[in-house]
Formats: C-alpha cells, structure tokens, sequence
C-alpha cells in the first residue's frame, strides 16, 4: 500500500434481502436466495478486497392490506447459516449477520458469532438491531416485542452478556495435552449474569474465535442509537442519501464517543449506498433514470402512498399528482415497513410540498423520496465522488448495495475499485487476516486479568483460534498516521 | 417441482409391524456415521492420530466428512447441546479429562455445505429452549447452502442446567434412579417431547408456507410473489404460537429429512409424529426386532400413514473396527484404561473386523432395518476405517451403493419431495 496520509475508503456489500432496491425484473437478476447468488457476490467483492459481506435481517414478510406484500423481493435466508457457508468459499472477506436483540437470547447468539468467528478464522461481525414491533413478535415463543424506550436496554444488556459468555474462557483453556490426559482447564466457559432483563448461568460451550469477539454493528439513528453506538459498536451502518446530512450525522457520532473514552476511530460510519457505472457519466445518468423506474412500477408507487396515506388509493393514477385528501392512522396498512416516525400527516404534508414544487407525479415523486442513486457516473467520476466524500468526513466508506443480484457490482469492482487503489484510498490486497484487522480495530477488549494473572492484557491478533498469524501492523499505522 | 411421488429406488421402510413387513434384503443398506468431538470414547482424543486442539475448528471436520462422502455414507449427523459435555447424563460435572467445547451444528454443517456435493448434513440442534422460527429457518438455508442435502436431528433439552442458560422456563431435573432406565428417564421429560413434537410440527409448516412457483416475477403486474402461495401458517402449540410465513423461501427437497433418536415408548411416539428417520439403540438382533415392534405401534398409535409417510429405521451402534482380528478389542480396553472406565453407551459397542460387522449390520437388518447410524469410537481411525474397509466388503456382498445415485439427501433415503400441505387447495 502506497504511504498516504488520506483516509482509507472502506468498502463493504450486501445482498439485499426484502425491498424494493434490486431490479427483479432484469433477466440477468437471478435468484436472491441460491447459495450460488451468495457465493458470486461474496468472492467478487473479495476479489475486490472490500471489509465484508453484511446481510440485513427482517423476521416477517412485509403485509399491506392484511396480505402479503408482493411487489417487491421476498425470501431470505438465516443469516448465520448462510455466512457460515460463505466462510468457506471466501478467505478473507468479513462476514456480518445482522440479528435482532429482541427476539433471540444472548447464550445463543454469543454462541452462534463465537461459531461463526471461529468457522472463518476471525471474520464475523453482528449488527445488533432492536427492531421491536408486535408484528413481527408473532412470529415467536416469547410472542415478545418491547416499548420503544427498552429497545436498547434490551440491547445493551444482551451485548453485555454476550461479552461475559465470550470471555468466559481464556486463551489455552483448551490443553488438549495427550500426555498428562488434560483436555480442558477447570472452570473453563463459567459465567453468571444477573440484570434487568436477564438472569443466566452456567457453562458456555464455545471457546471465542480469532477475534475473541465479533465486531460489533449498530444500525439506527436515533438518539439513543447514536448513544449505543458511541458507547457499544465499532461500525454504524447508516441510511443518508445527502452529503450535508452525512457530515452532520459524522461530527455528532464521533464527537459522542470521548465520552466513553475511545477515540474517532474506534468507530466507522458507513452509510448504505449504491453505485451505477457505466463508461461515460451520461450513459450512467441514463441507466440510473432507467433502475429508478424499473425499481418503482406503478403498483409499487400506489403502494408506498398507500402506505404513508394509511387508506386505500387504488383509485389514483400512478402518473397523475398525489391525493389532496387527508392520511388517516390505519395500521392495517402496513406492516413490517419502517415506520414513519414523523407521522402520516406530516409526511404526507412534505412528500405533497415537494411534488408541488417540482411538479411530480405520484410515480416520480416516490422514486424522489426512495432515495436516487448515490453515485452515478463514469469510473472516475464515481470513485472521485467516492473519495471526496470520505476525505470530507461525510462517511468512513460505504455498504453498497447492488441493484442486481449478484452480478450488480461487476463493474464497481473491475473499473471503480482499481481507480480508488491508484489513488491509495483503498488496499491493494489483504493486509490481516480478521475483519478486525481490515477495519483497523484493535482486538476485542478483555476483562482485567484475561489471560492469566500477572499477564498484560493482549492487543493483538493472538487470540485462540488455528490461525495463529503474526499480525501485520501496517493496517493499524495507516490508521495512526492517518488521524 | 423435482420430486416424483410413488416408490423411490427400492426403499424398504419399517412400516407396519414385523410380521407384516418383508424384509427386502436385496434393497441397499443405508448408512449414516455420527460425529462427535474426537470420536465416542471419552479418550478417544488421547490416541496418536487424534487432533484434539482443532475439534472446534472448521478443517478437521472438512476432512472427516469428506471421507465420510468418500465413502458414499448416506449422511454424517452432528451431535450438539447447548450445555458442556459431561459424563453424566442428568448434571453437568467439572471433569478436565474429557472432550468440552462445542460449536453450533448448524453452523458447522453449513461451513461444510460448499466443500462437499453429495453427502447429507444433519446438524443436532436443541428444540427446548430455541425459537422453532429461528430452527425452521436456520434448516432451510442449510437446505439451500447445501443443495438440498440437509436433515435435521430435533432433540429436547433433558439436563435441567441447560435452562439456567436462557433463564426463562425450568425444566425437570432427573434423579439417578431415573437415568439408570430409559424408559424412566422419558416419563418427567413427556411435557418436553410433546412441545418439541410441536416444533417440529411448526418448522414443517414453515417450510410448507411458501408453495413451489411463489416467486413469479410477473413485470406486467408488477408482482415478485404470487402472494396466494405464501402462507400463514397460525400455529398454534400448548406453549407457543407461531404466525409465519417463514422468511425462508422453499427449499429443494421441499421438507429436510427429520431424524430423531429414540430410546423409549416416548420418544418413539415422538418419532411416529414427526420424524422421517429414526434412530434406535437395539442390543442384539432380537431386540433389534422387539424395538421395531414398539415403533411400529408408535406409528399406529398416531395415526401415521407410513404409505405417504415412510419412517426409515436405522440402529445405532458405537464401532471399533480394525482389520487384524483381536486388534479393535485390545485398543477398546486401552482407551478404556486411560479413561479409568469401561465405556458405558446406550447403544451397543461393537469390537471387531469390517466383515465381522458386516455380518452383523446383516443379520440384525434382516429384522427389517432400513439401515445403520455408526458411531466411531475414535476419529478418524474408526471413520476410516468404516468408508475403507467396512463400505467396500458391503459393496462385494452387493448391498451397498458404489455410486451417488441422487444428489439429496431424500434421494438416498429413498424419500419423495413431499408438496407443500398448502398447495392442495390451489
Ligand atoms: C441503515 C439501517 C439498516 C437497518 N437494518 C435493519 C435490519 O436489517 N433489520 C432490522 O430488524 N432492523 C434494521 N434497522 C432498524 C434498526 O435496528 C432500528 O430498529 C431502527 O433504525 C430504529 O432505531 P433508532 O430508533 O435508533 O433509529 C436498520 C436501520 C438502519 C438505519
């Protein structure tokens, strides 16, 4: 990697799973739930060398009118499963499952990442979300959702226990020495967690991976996400579709975590977004008006307005203007979507504002409001646009989300990706051997004490695991020289 | 749809009593091996060959069931819980001896998906504290990760312990007297496998609720789904419900085998309900046929119909096998030296060559077996020398494949892809 005082670009992908932001109706969008689908889009991005593969979670299908919602991609599979596959197909590519803290426990959930980490050799990462409605409650034992406000206590106690499980064996608790017959140290995985929400004990059967803990993901832009974030997650994976909004969202974040005593980069913001690339920026101005209106058909218009409206506006024409009647607050609507924190009057209010004032249909106004495409242009105009958007602090990088499954970042990767080398904003290979060390993070931290009495507490890459790798420090000192 | 209805290659199928059964014993053999950790014999890690620092890591299983599908087995099940191992059946100990340390089996067995392309995968997974959405779902995308090679071994949490993990319900703690008998030890747990037949009731439903062809891409109207073939399934359990759909689109063998191991009038019952292998423990060839007989009032007793539904038999035995007669027993009473105890099982331990378990995988089939789930008493010695030796001879005696002839995992049980319960209304 060149010397450089410029900020790395990180990059990381996902296959999306239910939402309106991949083109099915291109007869080169093949299946969003085949493991092939998953293995082409993994290896190319590693081919890449991006961060990793991130896989967001959604425990209901999606209902509008009291049935299934039907316009858009549906069908996913279970995160960590499918990840643990990928692991074996990739060999450097982190691997991040987002799972909910609602609706799982933390012995199990530390025990899957522990699983994970240690099935890749040090690669997995856990977005934790606390999305919480009744909705998708249904769909479990516990029948258990939680009132806003204990959402992220929920989550910060499940990460907590989470941590004490993992820590719960030392490095060389297992001795597997043939010769005295000791396979396992006494005492080996004990723990005891006693809280607000939970009140657990026992032995825990999975000694941590490479990394001794998942890096750890927060989605979520509240306040107190932002809180959790500051204090918990080491990347935030965010939602901004404008520069002035990302930087603003940038210098808040990173201005929280002093108080938790870490440092700006001890956490990574990076927004989800998406690229269209074609040769010249105007053939890629084209192609994105083109994904834009192949994303929103004419059903999928009438439906988000139904959606935000709360009523039933079958009656409308997609290309005519919005409805000058007023929303009302019927749930049945909609189920499973993000909500409309805002309130259906005042979105309702904005998006009819808006439409007047660039004379919209109701088709054009909702591709407005679903969010247009990130970076549009040639190569070079993209991986410029990339790039003064992270040397200008907007983001850390960015999770790409590719509007064609799986062949949908070909192009990123075999024109935009070298652009962004030559300019030494992005690695030319691997550096490490953990997402951990891709990220520039340091390891995992470990209780006072872990690792024996008397002995220092262990800042590199040595957890237990079979890669025993001396770790390179060049990913760090970039970081160092670059803050 | 790739499933054909009607009568697969020459299934034979325990299903009705004994007597009314003919034994097929041209039909082939089927076989299974179980992993676990280094092998059955708690000492099992000590032996030269062992890999002990690498039985939680992804490379040492990679081998082991290669060889497996090396040697054209049937599946590998993956033994798991979500306590530590112990000695003891009811209570957890603080042995420093034995193999501890486990990772989710779902997980391994998805790793091992891409590496392989024949064998079936069938992860252990508990059924008394987890989700049954998580299970269903985590199920099916091994199914698809594996293309269609998945099976499930359902099993209930019966060390009360395991419970302090999640500290939401209690569960029965066994007494000595009760672990001493299987039939006993079922009787406290019957709460545990009526709710855990649930389960694996909501699971296949799960994995119903989404019909073949839901995904119909129509641009004209706009639709991904056909949302008549998506469906709730409002499952209703004595302790939980579940509304469904899954999130999980339907898989290539449609339902993945389920495989249950069974010891009592119990969990035979909870085999009849909802399994499509089981697994029983037979001593010698009489009780082999003696336990054949109470799963077969099992499967009367809830009204299955094996015609539609065919419940596979297999018999576990724990095996030493080396080629030199003697050698298998001598190396048995090592291992049990240096565990400072005679491995105790439920299931049978067989010392001996490769032909002298053949003769007893057909003698004992010939009550009616489908086939056999062996248990290597040392990995990979005892794995070895099942797909070296022990596959071969049965291949010369003509009862054994000597090809893939499916690349399911019902294929080679000789399992239609059943349809989605949905799809006969449409
Ligand atoms: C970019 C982004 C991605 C998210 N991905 C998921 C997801 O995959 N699954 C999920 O259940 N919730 C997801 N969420 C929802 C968050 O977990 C959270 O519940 C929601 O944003 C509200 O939290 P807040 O109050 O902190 O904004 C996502 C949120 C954002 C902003």
């Amino acid at each position: 990697m060149p010397a450089t005082t410029k900020k790395q670009v990180h990059l990381a992908a996902q296959l999306p799973g239910i939402h309106n932001v991949t083109v099915w109706s291109d007869p080169r969008s093949e299946s969003q739930i085949a493991i092939d689908s998953f293995v082409r889009l993994a290896q190319t991005i590693e081919r890449g060398k991006f961060d990793f593969f991130f896989l967001a979670e959604g425990l209901r299908l999606r209902e509008h009118k009291g049935q299934v919602y039907d316009l858009d991609i549906a069908g996913r599979p279970e995160n960590l499963t499918v990840l643990s596959a990928l692991a074996a197909v990739t060999t450097h590519l982190g691997l991040a499952a987002t799972v909910n803290a609602t609706f799982n426990e933390p012995y199990e959930v530390a025990r899957r990442f522990a699983t994970l980490d240690r099935l890749s050799g040090g690669r997995a990462a856990w977005n934790v979300v606390t999305s919480y409605d009744a909705f998708t409650g249904e769909n479990f034992r516990r029948g258990g959702f939680l009132p806003e406000a204990d959402r992220y206590t929920r989550a910060a106690e499940f990460l907590t226990a989470a941590r004490e499980l993992w820590d719960s064996w030392g490095e060389g608790d297992i001795k597997a020495n043939a010769a005295t017959g000791e396979f396992v140290a006494a005492g080996a995985g004990r723990f005891a967690h006693r809280g607000q929400h939970f009140d657990i004990a026992g032995r825990f059967t999975t000694p941590p991976g490479p990394q001794g803990h998942p890096v750890i993901i927060q989605s979520g832009e509240s306040d107190a996400g932002r809180e959790f974030a500051a204090s918990d997650a080491e990347v935030i994976f965010s939602k901004h579709n404008r520069i002035d909004v990302a930087r603003e969202f940038y210098r808040d974040v990173k201005r929280r975590l002093a108080a938790y005593g870490r440092s700006p980069d001890d956490l990574l913001i990076l927004p989800t977004a998406n690229a269209v690339v074609a040769d010249t920026d105007e053939e890629a101005a084209a192609y994105a008006e083109e994904i834009s209106r192949e994303l929103v058909s004419p059903q999928t218009a009438i439906a988000h307005l139904e959606a935000v409206w709360g009523r039933d506006l079958s009656a409308y024409d997609p290309d005519g203007p919005l409805p000058d009647i007023e929303p009302e607050d019927d749930a049945h609507f909609l189920k499973g979507h993000s909500v409309f924190r805002k309130g259906r009057a005042e979105t309702a209010r904005q998006w009819r504002k808006l439409a007047e004032e660039r004379n919209l249909s109701i088709r054009e106004l909702v591709i407005e409001v679903g969010g247009r495409q990130t970076f549009v242009g040639s190569p070079q105009t993209v991986a410029d646009a990339i790039d003064d958007y992270v040397q200008s602090e907007g983001a850390d990088g960015f999770v790409l989300v590719p509007h064609l499954t799986p062949g949908g970042l070909d192009d990123f990767v075999d024109r935009v990706v070298p652009i962004l080398q030559e300019k030494g904003v992005h690695r030319d290979d691997y550096t490490g051997t953990t997402l951990r060390d891709h990220l520039g993070l340091s390891a995992a931290p470990r209780p006072a004490g872990w690792g024996g009495p008397g002995q220092p507490l262990r800042t590199g890459h040595d957890q237990p695991g079979r890669d025993h790798t001396v770790r390179d420090q060049s990913v760090r000192d970039d970081k160092e020289t670059s803050a | 749809m790739t499933g054909t209805k009607g009568a697969p290659n020459g299934a034979t199928g325990t299903t009705g009593t004994p007597e009314e059964t003919a034994p097929d014993l041209t039909a082939p053999l089927h076989l299974a091996v179980a992993l676990d950790g280094a092998g059955w014999h708690p000492a099992a890690w000590r032996e030269t060959g062992a890999r002990p620092g690498e039985l939680l890591d992804a490379p040492y299983w990679a081998d082991l069931v290669a060889e497996a599908e090396r040697g054209l087995l049937d599946f590998v099940t993956f033994e798991d819980a979500l306590g530590l191992q112990s000695a003891a059946f009811h209570l957890p100990d603080d042995r420093t001896d034995q193999v501890r340390g486990s990772i989710d089996a779902v997980l391994l067995a998805a790793h091992l998906a891409p590496l392989t392309t024949h064998i079936g995968l069938v992860p252990t997974t508990n059924i008394t504290h987890t989700e049954p959405f998580h299970l269903a779902i985590g199920i099916a995308t091994l199914d698809h990760a594996s293309k269609g090679r998945a099976g499930w071994r359902p099993q209930i949490a019966s060390r009360a312990s395991d419970s302090a993990h999640f500290g939401r319900r209690t569960t029965p703690q066994l007494t000595e007297d009760e672990v001493g008998d299987s039939e006993l030890i079922s009787q406290p747990l019957r709460a545990l496998f009526t709710e855990g037949a649930e389960v694996v009731e909501a699971a296949r439903r799960l994995w119903d609720s989404w019909e073949d062809g839901a995904e119909i891409r129509d641009a004209a109207t706009g639709r991904f789904l056909d949302r008549d073939k998506v469906h709730h399934i409002d499952f209703q359990g004595s302790n939980f419900s579940v509304k469904g759909p899954s999130i999980t689109p339907r898989t290539p063998q449609g339902q993945p085998p389920v495989v249950s191991l069974a010891h009592a009038t119990v969990p035979y019952e909870f085999a009849a309900l909802g399994s499509d292998v089981v697994a029983i423990t037979p001593h010698d060839r009489a009780g082999t046929a003696a336990i054949l007989a109470q799963v077969a009032e099992a499967v009367e007793r809830t009204g299955r119909d094996v015609t539609d539904r065919p419940l596979r038999t297999f018999a576990d035995l724990i095996v030493f096998l080396d080629d030199e007669p003697g050698a298998a027993a001598r190396r048995k009473a090592r291992l049990d030296e240096a565990a400072g105890a005679e491995l105790a099982s439920d299931a049978e331990i067989f010392t001996g060559t490769p032909a002298e378990l053949a003769d007893l995988l057909l003698d004992w089939r010939s009550t009616g077996l489908d086939g056999f789930r062996l248990r290597p008493a040392v990995l990979p010695h005892d794995l070895t020398a099942i797909t070296r030796g022990l596959v071969p001879e049965l291949q010369r005696r003509g009862v054994f494949r000597t090809a893939y002839a499916s690349t399911t995992l019902r294929g080679h049980l000789g399992l239609a892809r059943p349809a989605s319960r949905y799809a006969a209304a449409g």
